[in-house]
């Protein structure tokens, strides 16, 4: 489903290559902890994962496309096929969350009944029934995140990407957001999670991709993650 | 996308940058009307020229005993030589009508035109010279008669309405030059400030397109909030400009010069209604180039 052949990333503007030489490959409903210190290389894989960068050597293949190949004009065809979470929620502070979650449909065109049908849907699927007339300034951190996953597979993407979704959050909430997105993982999801915290990946068990300053050093089926020295 | 969702995000959008939107509204109404002013003077000019070229004439007047021209030589023109002119005149290729006008005439003429004015008592016939009246088939050549008759035996002075005319005309033209010139500067203005404008307004929204380009919106589905909001802003302000022009083309010519007879000559609404495609068309143009350039930056992936 996502795979890293021999990918190197170099930042222009930065001498220090932000991966180097990375070969992993996710299959197609796999449930993936990438981890590793800050300034590994954990968001530069994902924003090559989304095509939002592109590798500077080697080839990243997701859901069948070769993203080295594939022309600007095609990423936003791509993209709806992946949900992305992020630390920060990025939700719409003037709008509900309702129509935080219709939006993400509503720009790609899809019909109104449709997104009548799919919204409440997955709000309740996430655990926020009731709560879609609410503004995210009324919702706490872990709520937001919810919605923010909501609008990230409502269009029921094949692959998940999660850029530390639970970096903001409290670990007992974080926990939950996890669990969250075990759910989702197992309705046939493939999700790759970058996160920094140890006790929610050691409570999972599941693979670990571990890198330091950009280079793959482990990489582990049921595995835990002992954040090194001064990591939390 | 939903026309009710683009609706939508377009009045929010509006609401959010509305001191922007009025300054567009405001720069795009000066510009249009500043040039519609300059085509519609253009247009004048154009419709006064058929008008008077219809009814221009050369003047031929002829000697009388009292003319001071060299050319006289104190004497009045002879029968001779008056037919000489006339024969002439009718000869030429250039001239559609002659009308000969006799001395006893040209008084009359001049006692009706001055008749409520104390001068006509000193004046006798005989004071206003006879004339040819020369009707042109091209207005413009007059000057093939000027040279032809200026020195002939007898004419005392060759007078040509084109020259005042023409002095008329150039003015219009300078106004029309000098208009167009300023609408020109003012429509350059009208689109830095709707670059500016759309500039911000993508600031203000720079969630909304992180979000948008995340989930995988087209990006035409990204410019389209923007795109229709200069629409709409800029056609505001092209309908308020001809509406201006409208207006003062009726303060002018219907209040102002309505005594005179000259509704022929004289633009009207039809004009107003001619251009305004153009200036809609293009405004639409400027409107939807200066959006799709100034949001080239937000829409690199
Ligand atoms: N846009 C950029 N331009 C230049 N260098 C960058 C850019 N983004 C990241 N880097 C560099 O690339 C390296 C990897 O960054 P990355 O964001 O992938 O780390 P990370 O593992 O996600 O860290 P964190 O846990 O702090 O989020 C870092 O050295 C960083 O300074
Ligand atoms: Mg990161």
């Amino acid at each position: 489903m996502i795979r890293f052949d021999n990918v190197s990333k170099v930042y222009p503007r930065s001498t220090r290559p932000a991966l180097t030489d990375v070969n992993v490959n996710v299959e197609r409903g796999e449930f993936v902890f990438v981890v590793g210190p800050s300034g590994s290389g954990k968001s530069t894989m994902l924003r090559l994962a989304l095509r939002e960068e592109k590798a500077t050597s080697g080839t990243v293949l997701v859901a069948g496309q070769d993203l080295s190949g594939l022309s600007a004009r095609k990423v936003p065809r791509f993209r709806r096929g992946i949900g992305a979470v992020f630390q920060d929620f990025r939700l719409l502070p003037g709008k509900t969350v309702d129509q935080n979650v219709a939006f993400a449909l509503q720009v790609i065109g899809k019909p109104t009944s449709a997104i009548r049908q799919l919204v409440p849907e997955t709000l309740e699927m996430v655990g926020l029934e009731g709560k879609g007339k609410r503004l995210p300034h009324q919702l706490s951190g872990g709520e937001q995140q919810r919605v923010a996953i909501a609008r990230a597979v409502v269009n029921k993407p094949q692959i998940l990407l999660c850029d530390e979704p639970t970096g903001n959050l409290d670990p007992k909430i974080s926990l939950d957001i996890v669990h969250l997105l075990d759910r989702i993982n197992r309705s046939g999801t493939t999700v790759v999670m970058a996160t920094h915290d140890a006790d929610t990946v050691n409570e999972m068990r599941r693979r670990v991709v571990q890198l330091e300053d950009g280079v793959v050093v482990r990489d582990a089926e049921d595995a835990t993650y002992l954040a090194p020295e001064g990591e939390k | 996308m939903k026309a009710g969702f683009i609706a939508g995000e377009v009045w929010s959008g509006l609401r959010r940058n509305l001191s922007m939107a009025l300054s567009v509204i405001l720069v795009t109404m000066v510009s249009m009307f500043l040039l519609g002013m300059g085509l519609l003077a253009q247009r004048q000019a154009d419709t006064m020229k058929g008008y008077w070229y219809d009814r221009i004439q050369v003047s031929i007047y002829l000697c009388t005993d009292t003319s001071l021209q060299p050319n006289c030589q104190g004497q009045a023109a002879t029968e001779a030589q008056q037919e000489s002119i006339e024969n002439q005149l009718k000869a030429m290729p250039e001239v559609k009508e002659v009308f000969h006008e006799s001395e006893a005439e040209a008084f009359a003429r001049f006692k009706e035109q001055f008749r409520n004015s104390p001068i006509t008592g000193n004046v006798q016939q005989g004071d206003i010279p006879q004339s040819f009246r020369v009707q042109l088939s091209d207005p413009t050549k007059y000057a093939v008669v000027t040279s032809q008759f200026e020195r002939a035996p007898g004419v005392a002075s060759v007078q040509d309405q084109e020259k005042v005319l023409k002095r008329f005309f150039q003015i219009i033209n300078w106004i029309t030059v000098f208009s167009v010139f300023l609408a020109g500067l003012m429509v350059v203005c009208a689109a830095l400030l709707m670059a500016t404008t759309i500039r911000q307004a993508a600031f203000i929204r720079r969630r909304e397109i992180g979000i948008m380009r995340l989930v995988g919106a087209s990006n035409w589905t990204i410019r389209m909030p923007f795109i229709i909001e200069m629409l709409v802003v800029a056609t505001l302000g092209v309908g308020l400009a001809v509406g201006m022009l409208w207006l003062g083309l009726r303060l002018i010519f219907n209040l102002g010069f309505n005594q005179v007879v000259l509704n022929k000559a004289l633009i009207g609404a039809n004009d107003v209604w001619a251009l305004t495609p153009w200036l809609f068309g293009g405004v639409i143009v400027i409107a939807v180039l200066t959006s799709v350039v100034t949001l080239r930056r937000y829409l690199r992936v």
